[in-house]
């Protein structure tokens, strides 16, 4: 190889190799900027056909429409990273919503609901964690166990939608806080803290690194001895405290509880969380991507209704994505385990 | 050292029971500070069991661990990392999903204000895998390297931790000799350092180099210590397999092959991307064809191109006489050329399945899924496999993840050879198994290739390729340097040909 050759490689292998380094180091990152792309694609087609899509209030709505939503998408993808499912979020919703709705229409005040509702989303949680450890019991299996119980229970605190009166749980959603054309709720607060919480747990936690570690290899995690019976039960409670608070933000939502409420939100949930790049097998994932996911649900949603259309379109455009990035997910793998 | 040291960990009457069998029996076992302690013994000999007992990762049915002359109990990994006892399995056991530093520090991650200092993370795994000499880095993914290097680094996160004694279960399995001396530098380091090493490897040349001490496992049982030194190999194989030496010795090969046979299979100018260029392979009847090289080599990428598991991108393939291009293991095993995957716990062995079900697999595939073979019949075929081929337990319907590695190589060799195949290619047969059961591999390819059946046999260890091939290709860099008879060839002229480097050749 002559000199000059060399000379002209160098520029191209420092790019080649910044390219290389990046993807080593994170590839795990890549379905989250594809659902990032496809988000950007589609508020950019979204403008384009509307003319009047893109504004701020239609924006801080999305955050304020999908609210429950996200907070589920958060405690999921903790339950997929360890490789596991929680089907219940939907009923632990609808159960722990129409649970506050009840109590504080027999006068019982909010400072006291919202911590049982939270509670009873956190035990329904624990049960699925001990059944999926203890019992070894699918994690599908035993978190629809988990969602029965719930939809039984909402049932069984009423069979009608229970109006809420209570001004300290209304005012979260009714309080608006403006920076100009744009707004956020408390509800909308209290989702996105929940956002920041999970990604720092994730992030910065021996915790957080654990759930990683077991979403990895299960049996690795055990033999280099983190303590995956705690971290696996734990991670189903947070999903089932995000199903609580959840509840709480619906209840505030809807100014009433309904036992009905959040059929088929699970399947929902998970659809945002694995649209949003986080593999099913588990392992890889970020909370961040899940919130991807959720406004990419949301911006197909409010396309819908900007359209009119029938809201099967919705469902099925969902369906197609999720194909898309289920399809995406498997190249990636497979790619990267033929490398190694 | 023997009197005036105690023992820095001691194992006392250790018993362990499996149901109604017995793993280990009233075993002693010690090692002292500052020493490199091999364990050697026949795969079921209950090396595996001593060193779980030992590392937490399973309990004692009788007799007690000591740890500094102080009775322990161990309830988990955990509990034995907490006290020292630092494990590197066989199989990897690192998180391909994270980075290595990550894997480096998984459990102690430096912390600031509560949090993972990211920062330091990284530091710290770099200075973990610089003790080691390995310039990588720390912020990628595990999984983008190859099982070499993971390998090192689950030594290096071994290493980066209070240490007092450190397991290494078949540590140099999948390292090439540059990076078998650099753990070697760092188990001298060491062992300077006070560390008590358990050394478990099937290689003995490195046992030699390395160990102090060796304990000698059989069945179950304990057949003694001794000092290496003092223990010549040719006693420490007989002690390890319970037989003479002239059973240990393996057969002499049959007369070389007599070159006016009948050529079975021809592959010319065989290329797969990134694997192997331009390949000439002959293979007569009842011919073994050794392939030598290191690791990336193309050794194992010959083998699967010569079985359709990859596809090739150039050349052809003459099997019988008649050219066929077999696009997958399926159609090669019609034109009856046979694969034995270097993997056999991921590509081969279906651990759930009964030793029966796992011989009769291929057969049954081959045969469709319409035309079952009957259930007598396939009991009686995979009865006569383990019988001919000596696979024990002599029990059909124990599931094949119980047995050990080298009776699981006989299983896959029975799957293969009840296809009655031309052509059997083995892709390292006797990596992670025993001695004697390596020898009954080899002993067992011998006779094969006696009553016509051509292989080609691929190793790690020369002198096995050697041993069993009538003629060796040499492989470098994806290219065939040379194919010469065995005869002519002692290990060290071979190494000389595989490790030769390209600039020296020009």
């Amino acid at each position: 190889m002559t000199d000059t050759k060399l000379a002209a490689q160098k520029p191209l292998d420092g790019v080649f190799s910044a390219l290389n380094s990046f993807r080593s180091r994170h590839a795990s990152w890549i379905p989250v900027f594809a659902a990032l792309l496809i988000l950007v694609v589609m508020f950019g087609f979204a403008q384009w056909w509307f003319g009047n899509f893109l504004s701020p209030r239609l924006i801080s709505a999305l955050l304020l429409d999908n609210a429950f939503l996200l907070i589920l998408a958060v405690g999921m993808t903790f339950v997929i990273l360890t490789g596991g499912i929680d089907l219940s979020v939907g009923s632990v919703m609808a159960f722990t919503g129409i649970l506050c709705a009840s109590l504080v229409s027999q006068g019982v005040p909010a400072t006291v609901a919202v911590p049982v509702m939270v509670l009873a989303g956190a035990a329904i949680g624990l049960l699925i964690g001990v059944l999926v450890l203890y019992f070894d019991v699918q994690p599908f299996i035993a978190s629809l166990v988990g969602m029965f119980l719930a939809r039984g229970l909402a049932f069984l605190v009423s069979l009608r939608s229970i109006k809420v009166e209570d001004e300290s749980i209304l005012m979260l959603q009714s309080t608006r806080f403006k920076f100009g054309e744009w707004y956020i709720t408390p509800t909308g607060i209290i989702a996105l803290v929940v956002v920041i919480v999970g990604v720092l747990v994730l992030q910065y936690t021996r915790f957080g690194r654990t759930i990683y570690a077991i979403g990895g290899n299960e049996q690795s995690a055990r033999l280099m001895g983190l303590p995956v019976a705690r971290t696996k039960i734990l991670a189903y409670v947070i999903s089932g405290v995000c199903g609580g608070l959840a509840g709480l933000v619906l209840t505030a939502y809807q100014g009433s509880g309904y036992p009905l409420n959040g059929t088929g939100a699970e399947l929902d949930t998970i659809a945002a969380v694995v649209i949003g790049g986080t593999l099913l097998t588990g392992g890889s994932g970020y909370v961040l991507g899940s919130m991807i996911g959720v406004f990419v649900y949301g911006t197909i949603a409010t396309f819908i209704n900007f359209q009119g259309a029938e809201q099967s379109w919705k469902r099925i455009i969902v369906g197609g994505l999720l194909l898309v990035f289920v399809v995406i997910q498997r190249l990636i793998v497979t790619r990267s385990s033929r490398r190694s | 050292m023997d009197s005036a040291v105690q023992p820095l960990v001691e194992v006392v009457g250790a018993t362990v029971r499996f149901q109604a069998e017995t793993a280990l029996s009233g075993v002693d076992f010690r090692m002292f500070p500052g020493e490199v302690h091999s364990l050697m013994g026949e795969n079921g000999a209950g090396k595996s069991t001593l060193i779980k007992a030992l590392t937490g990762a399973l309990r004692l049915d009788e007799g007690e661990v000591r740890l500094g002359g102080q009775p322990v109990s161990f309830r988990s990994p955990r509990d034995a990392q907490r006290a020292g006892i630092r494990t590197v399995y066989q199989e990897i056991d690192l998180l391909p999903n994270l980075t290595v530093a990550e894997n480096i520090v998984l459990g102690r991650e430096p912390r600031r204000f509560g949090a993972i200092h990211w920062k330091k993370v990284r530091e710290q795994g770099r200075a973990a895998l610089a003790e080691l000499g390995l310039d990588i880095d720390p912020a990628s993914l595990l999984s983008s390297h190859s099982l070499a290097v993971q390998q090192l680094v689950a030594i290096a996160r071994a290493l980066s931790s209070e240490l007092t004694v450190l397991v290494l279960d078949e540590p140099t399995s999948s390292l090439d000799l540059d990076e078998v001396a650099e753990l070697f530098r760092v188990i001298r380091e060491l062992k300077q350092r006070g560390v008590a090493i358990l050394f478990v490897s099937h290689f003995l040349d490195q046992v030699y180099e390395i160990c102090d001490r060796i304990t000698v496992l059989r069945s179950g049982t304990l057949v003694g210590e001794y000092q290496t030194q003092e223990l010549l190999r040719i006693d420490l194989v007989q002690k390890m397999l319970g037989r003479s030496p002239e059973e240990i010795a393996p057969r002499a090969l049959a007369a070389v092959v007599d070159r006016t046979r009948k050529i079975v299979l021809t592959g010319a100018d065989l290329t797969v991307k990134n694997g192997i260029a331009n390949a000439n392979v002959e293979l007569g009847e009842g011919e073994v064809l050794g392939l030598a090289g290191l690791l990336g080599s193309g050794r194992t990428e010959l083998a699967r191109a010569i079985t359709a598991v990859d596809t090739l991108d150039g050349g052809t393939l003459t099997v019988d006489g008649t050219t066929r291009s077999p696009r997958t293991p399926r159609e090669a095993i019609a034109s009856r050329v046979a694969y034995s995957p270097e993997n056999r716990r991921t590509d081969g062995i279906i651990d759930r399945l009964t030793v029966e079900q796992n011989i009769g697999l291929a057969l049954q595939a081959q045969h469709g899924v319409l035309r079952r073979i009957p259930p007598a019949r396939m009991r009686e075929l995979a009865a006569s496999w383990v019988e001919a081929l000596g696979i024990r337990p002599a029990d059909l319907d124990r599931p094949a993840g119980q047995l050990s590695g080298g009776n699981q190589q006989k299983v896959m060799l029975a799957r293969l050879l009840a296809l009655s195949p031309r052509v059997l290619v083995l892709d390292e047969p006797t990596r992670g198994i025993d001695v004697g059961a390596k020898v009954d591999v080899q002993n067992l390819v011998g006779e094969l290739a006696d009553s016509g059946l051509s292989v080609v046999f691929i190793s790690a260890e020369l002198e096995e390729v050697l041993r069993v091939g009538h003629r060796v290709a040499i492989l470098r860099d994806g290219v065939i340097v040379d194919t010469l008879a065995s005869d002519g060839l002692t290990v060290d002229s071979l190494l000389a040909l595989v490790a030769k480097p390209d600039e020296i050749a020009e």
